[in-house]
């Protein structure tokens, strides 16, 4: 064969490009990630997802100043010149049962409003979803990446490892932790909670960018690397994680919302968020105590919770249709 | 088959001891004890109980002495919050109440389940596809701590129609609202494992032989495409059960029901070392066997799987 005839993967290209102007068409390429957008928005309960997401999101880093401004308390506000024994009002309604628009979602135990208290939980229930998320990635993408790439005995001991792990009763032995370590300021039990969540939720994580690092390593561009002398963890981080994108964004959307559940039965049973920050799950297990006479203490943090996970997880499996068609399973 | 069951096996046991020592050693390093409660004892009592328990020897004699007699005896010793109840005893009594609702939630969700997940897979893309999976999702998404009080409000408190709380024996009408909370996620899980597992079998090949043989759609349906469309399922029970012991320590808490979750939260939270260890070690182990038999199950269902 004639060099000459050989035509560069750029030249086809420049010349489809030419071709498409003489015939007067603009023809734009699609990224991916421009037609995952599109598939994405084709999806309505996704699309879905995505705004509850994005509302509760913005209320819930916005709100708390909005109600300081608009009615003049925060969340922690205790009326300290009602001194009746029971203060907290239902929905809508003020201190001698009128009508009120100051409290929507009703008023708890010490007369704090609900729904400041939901909206400043919501911030610590999604920041604790998102940093131990971002913890669990970080251990997963780099455990699954060197697993995959080393290959041989030591994927199959990493492996292995993980198959352990899988069968653990994982979250009683972080109750163990928690409840051993309980630190005695709420910001070093959050980190701690950060740590907890984060190390025993990459499993899942691991497995995945390792099959797409399996699949990945042999691939011409990896040899292309490492023809040029580029170093081993280079190649790994720099030429292959960035092509597992898309199945690790998919599977750490996913992952956000089940460690929001988790997060929320810890701290359900007083091993999570300790006071005075609250989380959906703590709000939760204050308002269980009084569910019989003062329901709303523990529907309206319940059903904000409820309501979040699950558009996350609608959100997770419009991504994981949009990005990889082939992936779709459950 | 034999030899994989052996292998196995010599796996599960270092894991079980792996586990054991984990809760040991973060008992241990954690700051405090059993007696730097509130309620602080004189010295010289503090000092004589910690000699009844051992508690004065260096860690690797306690740590010797603990891991001999769980290996030895299966012994756990004696719970220091419960005075002169072994954990042994604690775990006995409080296992069958935890079996209860653990197994009855389980193959109620088996149940409800499968059926829902085969029927949105049969008429898929159809409205019951949509209801269905979009309940599920609820299932998904409804953390059992917010579905269980509701569950009392509705039915105890509003109706009174069922008991709120409390343990009744084992066939009794107190387990309904416990076993429906527990059950609610895996019912959901399930479905949609059973939705996903059944489209990708009936769109295969020995499906279409199935038809092609003349067989009826029943046959078709129940001996040859559930067999398969369930092997999801049954490879979902291994993290299912984890799930469900998680899901029971809530559910109990809820119910104030005498279990093994319950006595768990309760040791964790009053630092009682040896019931701790007690609890996490046999749940381990339950968990280790049923992983086990799981993939042997697997092994008999799908014959494409062999272990070797």
């Amino acid at each position: 064969m004639e060099p000459e005839n050989k035509i560069s993967p750029e030249m086809a290209v420049a010349e489809a490009d030419v071709r498409s102007e003489e015939s007067g068409e603009v023809v734009r390429g699609t990224s991916l990630w421009r037609d995952a957008w599109r598939r994405l928005l084709k999806n309505k309960l996704a699309v879905f997802g995505l705004v509850v997401v994005a509302i509760v999101t913005i209320a819930s880093i916005i709100g708390p100043t909005v109600i300081k401004s608009a009615f003049g308390f925060t969340p922690d506000y205790i009326p300290t010149n009602d001194v009746r024994l029971i203060r907290s009002f239902p929905p809508f309604t003020g201190p001698n049962g009128e009508f009120s628009w100051a409290h929507p979602m009703g008023t708890d135990n010490a007369g704090r409003d609900q729904l400041a208290r939901v909206l400043q939980g919501g911030q610590i229930s999604l920041f604790v979803g998102i940093i131990s998320t971002l913890v669990s990635l970080i251990i997963g993408v780099s455990y699954g990446a060197i697993a995959g790439y080393v290959g041989g005995r030591v994927d199959n001991v990493m492996m292995r490892v993980v198959d352990v792990l899988y069968s653990l009763p994982y979250v009683i032995v972080v109750i163990v932790l928690l409840s051993m370590f309980r630190s005695q300021t709420p910001r070093g039990q959050l980190t701690l909670l950060f740590i907890a969540l984060g190390s025993v939720s990459w499993l899942t994580m691991a497995r995945i960018v390792r099959g797409q690092v399996l699949s990945l390593k042999n691939q011409e561009f990896v040899l292309a690397a490492r023809a040029t002398g580029v170093s081993g963890p280079r190649i790994v981080f720099r030429h292959i994680v960035p092509n597992t994108l898309g199945p690790v964004i998919v599977y750490a959307t996913l992952t956000i919302p089940q460690i929001m559940l988790t997060e929320a039965f810890l701290s359900f049973l007083g091993f999570g968020v300790q006071a005075p920050l609250a989380s959906w799950g703590s709000l939760a297990a204050d308002g269980v105590q009084n569910i019989a006479i003062f329901p709303w203490q523990l529907i309206f943090p319940g059903v904000t919770m409820a309501l979040t996970l699950f558009s996350l997880n609608f959100l997770g499996d419009g991504l994981r249709d949009a990005l990889d068609p082939q992936m779709r399973t459950t | 088959m034999f030899r994989f069951i052996i292998r196995r096996l010599l796996i599960t046991i270092p894991t079980i001891l792996v586990v054991i020592s984990i809760t040991w050693v973060l008992i241990k390093l954690a700051p405090g004890n059993f007696y730097s409660g509130e309620k602080r004892l004189p010295a010289a009592i503090e000092k004589s109980i910690r000699e009844k328990y051992g508690l004065d020897k260096p860690w690797y004699q306690q740590y010797g002495k603990t891991m001999w007699n769980i290996v030895r005896h299966l012994d756990f010793g004696t719970s220091l919050r419960f005075e002169g109840q072994s954990v042994n005893t604690i775990i006995r009594r409080s296992l069958p109440v935890s079996a209860a609702i653990g197994i009855l939630a389980y193959l109620l969700a088996l149940i409800v389940g499968v059926t829902i997940g085969s029927i949105a897979a049969l008429k898929q893309n159809s409205r019951w596809d949509y209801t269905s999976m979009a309940l599920a999702m609820l299932g998904i998404s409804v953390p059992n701590f917010v579905l269980g009080p509701i569950l009392v409000l509705i039915f105890s408190l509003s109706l009174y129609w069922l008991p709120p709380s409390r343990w009744g024996g084992f066939p009794s009408r107190n387990l309904i609202l416990p076993v429906l909370t527990l059950s609610a996620i895996y019912m959901a899980y399930i479905a949609r494992l059973t939705r996903a597992g059944m489209l990708e079998v009936l769109r295969s090949d020995y499906i279409r032989t199935a038809r092609a043989k003349g067989l009826s759609e029943k046959d078709v349906l129940i001996k040859h495409a559930l067999r398969g469309g369930l092997m999801p399922v049954i490879s979902y029970t291994g993290p299912a059960l984890a799930f469900l012991l998680t899901g029971t320590v809530v559910v109990e808490r809820i119910f104030a029901l005498p279990g093994l979750g319950n006595y768990f939260i309760q040791a964790s939270l009053n630092r009682d070392e040896p019931l701790i260890i007690g609890i996490v070690a046999f749940i381990s182990i339950t968990l280790l066997f049923m992983n086990l038999l799981v993939d042997i199950a697997y092994a008999y269902l799908d014959p494409r799987v062999r272990y070797h």
